[in-house]
């Protein structure tokens, strides 16, 4: 009889193993999938992981696009494992991130057309103040009556994506776009354009801002006395109230930093590879996110890789609906997988199976 | 605006069909928090009931069928979710989630070929005498057989927490699972049990959204329902009753929103679409700000029977 | 002579890395009390769970009445006549008394029929308590009523009692033994596990001592002084702190009129609390578990804001201020809890270094740590309170009760407070590392500091305190000198100003 045996500190192979072993897991019963769906599964994985990157035929186009894909994701989840490793649960990121795009948008808009180099970095500040706001919502609700966190920010997701259908097609609809919804397109507006900084790449100053974010948030976790508080806020929230951390400073600076982020990341998707704002803009990167945050160990260098190894899917998978007629949902199911398989294998990092005999237990 | 098209029977009628497929999955997973575990996947499991129960009525010709493919597809898919946090010991908020983006991915896919098809639904029910009444019987005795289960499945789960030992056991297990261990109960047997009880309840809430009250099949068509069911639990401090009121209460909301935007009122329709979802935010904060009573002492947190 | 109740041979059950139990036997005779010493970890309580089904042994066998014995769960255990009464983890707060008894019995009967018993049992024995009253808020005493008339309920041959009298009042322990007596008078037999001597040799007709999982003797202890039974369990002498004397110096922290509402459902309010505590001095607070002693801890460490004015540190008003404003002014803590409370479980020892000591001990500067620093801290509250453990990079939850207890005493020690206020210092921590503990506060004392100990262990207090006071529901009573003090006087004041079961059967 196979017994879990509780490990008397977490196993550091196992953190760094389990990602490993989740992705191998993922492909061989994402291969039986496809398999049922009549692809070959060889042939399926290769088209998700291998072609985006080296296919001679589509690794020009495709490559660039990992960036693009990785850009929001490292993002978000950069802000989300904050919080997750405080024991808060902002699940609203999708929200926070369509509220980023339209509040920097829209600020962007109101001095539409002037050209000036302060409109990006000001329409950059008010995507962060919208994601921000959004956040403190539940953050607030959270610190005053000690409402659910989890709930309310997802509620906002579905009130951001209304508010998101309505200002399309209302306040900040293009005057010149006869009638139908969306903004104006940015890309047509250098001033207020997210465009490639390096041509070919795919960088865009939201990959750049990304690689920031890893950089301060692996300070902030691993030297600095706030990351510490917000760990030990995560492990043991007596010890944390006990050391003399304040729980609402917590919860405030953890939502207020992951909504930031996300509605940055809003701004520089409308405003690059969307190009306006539209019903639809948003692509679940903020749901998605959450399963980068977890399969990078919410650790930012983890977040980095896993950001990457996801927007290969989403490209991948792109590719093999193209290419092999793979239906779209496929990969979303792919995704969802390959966080379920991690939580499993995650249990070897704390325990350690024993063979034994059974205990009545 | 035209409130005098609002018809009041017609109203209360809706009401009802709409609080259906909330009902069954709060109630459903009342039980499994009941049992101190907190399963965040209700709108996937949900969503995956929405897809099978779909299907196989479309395939079968049978609505009943249907239910109860739901019921089952959704009832195995959460035992995923009871494996990994019972067994594996995974964290329970990060696997619901994962189960959440697993159903809308796997309804999504399976869903895929039936998008736009028309499904066989459930009949009503022709009840004698009751359902000949005058108003009375339009609004509450005219419905299909689903909607009376609910109604029945409310108070069997009333009943059997309060009064079968079985009923005691479960409760016990969440309010200490350490006390419940030491006497000698099975932990995790009894929590995967009512963790397949939830999903199971998940699914035929999601069936009926598919079968009954839309009926078709679109993608992502639960909305937030799930997720509303969740709510309706903690609104509902843990009991059957006030989940019953909490989910017809959110049904009367829905309703009325719709019936005011068929109405041209003047307030934005996007106001009005997300009205439920604001109304729900704002329920949480009055029932927090009550302070929450009657959560299970152990809801959410880990069991290993070493420690 | 006949088959004994219940005959242990050879009882052997290892765990990874520890044997629990090697090797074990000796018989328990019908309505026998029989007594189970040793320390903690000595392995009464993996002997106890094979008797009760909880555990398989790996070797050995039982047997009851002649007849083979090897439970494989809780519930073929009680149908075969073994009940138990748990010291921790086996009533649950939500729910009313008569639940409780239910979920213990095998096979309850109706719940009028069941609260008729319970109120039928509870005359009986002397152990009033209201079959309808939620478990939640009930005192410890009647909280372990309930596990009592719960295996009462069931005709028991065999009563497990593991510590009992931890819980109790002197004279709640009287009623308790008074109740044992009665049971043994009808043939029960029970076994009765503890470490306190005296009452073992009053109260037990035969007593096994284990220690390190292996039987010392078996033996009459009525036959045997306190010191022989210590020596056996202990199995070596330890240094009892030092005696000494001193002149108590200026006021450091006084704490007047402090009040505080309840911090949840089954947590108790501080009612008026005012005392003073001064340089040099050691102030022992006792008290049953559960009468405000975490709530008093919160409310001088700053985890709880108390009421302005309430709590003056050389003369300061601090009641406001936080937990990190009160580090930095010399009022430091050690919570009873350790694993969650005093220190983050997962966390390595150099992380929970930081815990409390990252301002006094100057391991941050401009919000960044540094983490050289911390692990020379670590390593020094290891080196210079014995802590065993592999490093410092290992996770507080690794070491044991004892070793992280040191850690834990020993940072809060090595950051010089003027005041320090540590619960149950030396809770579930071997003699010698208690003794340790116990000469490290008096020696922190002579050198000038003031000391607020606050536990459940009446020894303990009075070997180490100059002055002694007790909590009872959030009040605090008169505080007298050590010197000269009457077990009934403590009695007494642990009981509050009321007479404790008057007051129950009027209820």
């Amino acid at each position: 009889m196979i017994r879990l045996e509780k490990r008397p500190q977490p196993s550091q192979l196992w953190t760094v193993l389990t990602p490993v072993l989740a992705v191998l897991l993922t492909m061989l019963v994402g291969g039986i999938m496809f398999a049922f769906l009549g692809t070959d599964p060889l042939e399926a994985i290769r088209t998700i992981f291998w072609d985006p990157l080296f296919n001679p035929q589509f690794a020009g186009f495709t490559r660039p696009q990992l960036l693009v894909k990785a850009g929001p994701l490292i993002l978000i989840a950069i802000g989300l494992s904050i919080g997750f490793r405080a024991g808060i649960w902002n699940i609203g990121a999708e929200g926070q991130y369509i509220m980023g795009a339209i509040c920097g948008a829209g600020a962007g808009l109101a001095f539409y057309p002037a050209d000036s180099v302060l409109i990006f970095p000001l329409m950059i500040l008010c995507g962060a103040l919208g994601g921000f706001a959004w956040a403190m919502i539940p953050a607030l609700l959270k610190v005053r009556f000690g409402t659910n966190e989890i709930l309310v920010s997802l509620m906002l997701v579905y009130v951001a994506e209304n508010l998101l259908a309505s200002v399309a097609s209302n306040l900040l609809r293009n005057p010149e776009g006869m009638g139908f919804p969306g903004s104006r397109n940015f890309k047509q507006w250098p001033a207020a354009h997210n465009a490639e900084l390096i041509s070919g790449t795919g960088m865009h100053w939201g990959v750049a801002f990304a690689f920031i974010a890893v950089i301060l948030a692996y300070v902030l976790m691993s030297r600095h006395i706030q990351g510490f508080n917000i760990r030990l806020t995560g492990e043991a929230p007596r010890a944390a109230r006990f050391a003399g951390v304040n729980p609402a400073r917590i919860v405030i600076l953890c939502l207020g930093i992951s909504g930031a982020l996300a509605g940055m990341a809003g701004l520089f998707e409308v405003t690059g590879p969307a190009g306006q704002i539209s019903i639809d803009f948003n692509s679940g990167y903020g749901f998605t996110a959450i399963i980068v945050a977890f399969l990078g160990r919410l650790h930012p260098v983890g977040i980095l890789l896993a950001g990457l190894l996801m927007a290969l899917t989403y490209i991948g998978g792109e590719l093999a609906q193209l290419m092999l007629g793979v239906p779209g949902a496929a990969i979303q199911l792919f995704q969802g997988m390959l966080l379920f398989f991690l939580l499993a294998t995650d249990v070897f990092t704390n325990f350690r199976l024993s063979l034994g005999r059974k205990e009545p237990a | 605006m035209d409130l005098g098209s609002i018809n009041p029977i017609l109203l209360v009628a809706s009401i009802m069909v709409s609080a259906t497929p909330i009902l069954l999955a709060a109630i459903g997973e009342m039980v499994v928090e009941k049992s101190g575990v907190l399963n965040l996947g209700v709108e996937g499991m949900m969503i995956t009931g929405a897809v099978v129960g779909f299907a196989v009525a479309v395939n079968t010709g049978s609505p009943v069928l249907g239910f109860a493919a739901a019921a089952l597809a959704s009832a195995v898919l959460s035992l995923s979710f009871g494996v990994l946090t019972q067994v594996f010991l995974s964290n329970q908020v990060a696997t619901g989630l994962g189960l959440t983006l697993v159903g809308l991915g796997l309804s999504a896919l399976i869903g895929k070929p039936y998008e736009g098809m028309k499904s066989p639904t459930l009949p009503k029910l022709d009840i004698p005498l009751l359902g000949d009444l005058p108003v009375l019987g339009r609004m509450l005795f005219s419905h299909d057989i689903m909607v009376y289960l609910s109604l029945a499945l409310v108070a069997a789960v009333w009943a059997f927490l309060k009064f079968t030992r079985a009923g005691l056991i479960l409760r016990a297990v969440g309010e200490s699972h350490d006390a419940a261990h030491a006497l000698g109960y099975k932990v995790v047997r009894i929590r995967l049990m009512a963790i397949f009880f939830g999903g199971a309840c998940a699914g035929l809430g999601g069936a009926y959204l598919s079968l009954v009250r839309v009926p078709q099949w679109t993608e992502g068509m639960t909305a937030g329902a799930g997720w509303i069911a969740l709510a309706i639990v903690v609104f509902a401090s843990w009991r059957a009753g006030r989940v019953l009121i909490g989910a017809y209460l959110f049904g009367g909301v829905t309703v009325l929103q719709l019936n005011l935007q068929a109405a041209g009122a003047r307030v934005p329709v996007e106001l009005l679409s997300t009205s439920p979802y604001l109304i729900t935010i704002l329920v949480l904060v009055l029932i927090s700000a009550r302070g929450i009573h009657g959560a299970p002492a152990c809801l959410g947190r880990p069991f290993h029977a070493s420690s | 002579m006949a088959d004994p109740l219940l005959r242990l041979r050879g009882l052997t059950k290892a765990y990874p890395g520890v044997i629990a139990n090697d090797d074990v036997s000796f018989d328990i005779g019908t309505g026998e009390i029989h007594a189970l010493l040793g320390e903690n970890g000595a392995g009464k309580s993996t002997l106890v769970k094979m008797i009760y089904g909880l555990v398989a042994p790996d070797r050995g066998e039982m047997r009851m009445n002649g007849a083979p014995f090897a439970p494989p769960r809780p519930s073929a255990a009680r149908s075969a006549g073994v009940a138990m009464v748990f010291q921790h983890f086996s009533l649950f707060d939500a729910l009313d008394v008569a639940e409780n008894v239910a979920l213990g019995m095998e096979d309850p009967p109706k719940p009028r029929d069941l609260a008729r018993q319970i109120r039928e049992v509870s005359e009986n024995y002397g152990l009033p308590l209201d079959p309808s009253r939620l478990v939640g808020t009930l005192s410890a005493g009647e909280r372990q009523r309930v596990e009592i008339i719960r295996c009462l309920l069931q005709d028991p041959r065999l009563l497990i009692m593991d510590e009992p009298t931890s819980v109790l009042t002197p004279q709640e322990v009287e009623i308790l033994f008074e109740t044992l007596r009665k049971l043994k008078s009808e043939g029960t037999s029970i076994l009765y596990i503890s470490h306190k001597l005296e009452e073992i040799r009053s109260l037990c007709d035969t007593a096994t001592i284990l220690r390190l999982g292996k039987k010392v003797d078996t033996c009459t202890p009525a036959e045997k002084s306190a010191r022989e039974l210590a020596e056996m369990m202990v199995g070596a002498s330890f240094a009892t702190p030092e005696a000494r004397a001193h002149d108590p110096g200026a006021v450091i922290l006084s704490v007047s009129n402090l009040s505080l509402p309840a911090p949840g459902a089954f947590g108790t309010p501080l009612r008026d609390i005012t005392f003073e505590l001064r340089a040099g001095e050691v102030l022992g607070l006792g008290g049953v578990a559960g009468n405000g002693q975490d709530e008093l801890l919160a409310a001088l460490s700053g985890e709880r804001l108390a009421p302005a004015g309430t709590i003056r540190l050389d003369g300061q008003d601090i009641s406001r201020a936080n937990p990190v404003a009160r580090r930095d002014a010399g009022l430091l803590s050690a919570p009873e809890e350790r694993l969650g409370h005093a220190a983050a479980p997962n966390m390595s020892l150099i992380e929970n270094g930081v815990l409390t000591a990252a301002r006094r001990e100057g391991l941050v500067s401009n919000g960044l740590i540094s983490w050289p620093k911390a692990r020379a801290f670590a390593e020094k509250v290891i080196a210079q309170f014995d802590v065993r453990t592999p490093g410092p990079g290992t996770a507080a939850r690794a070491l044991s009760g004892g070793n992280l207890q040191k850690f834990v005493i020993g940072r809060e020690i090595l950051q010089r407070p003027r005041v320090l206020v540590v619960n149950q210092p030396t809770w579930g921590v071997d003699a010698a590392a208690a003794a340790a503990i116990r000469q490290a506060l008096l020696d922190l004392a002579a050198e000038g500091a003031a000391i607020l100990c606050i536990s459940q262990d009446l020894d303990e207090l009075m070997q180490i305190s100059d002055r002694f006071g007790a909590l009872n529901e959030g009040r605090l009573s008169t505080i007298h000198p050590v010197a000269g003090l009457s077990i009934e006087k403590i009695g007494l004041m642990m009981g509050g100003a009321h007479d404790m079961e008057v007051a129950h059967v009027a209820e």
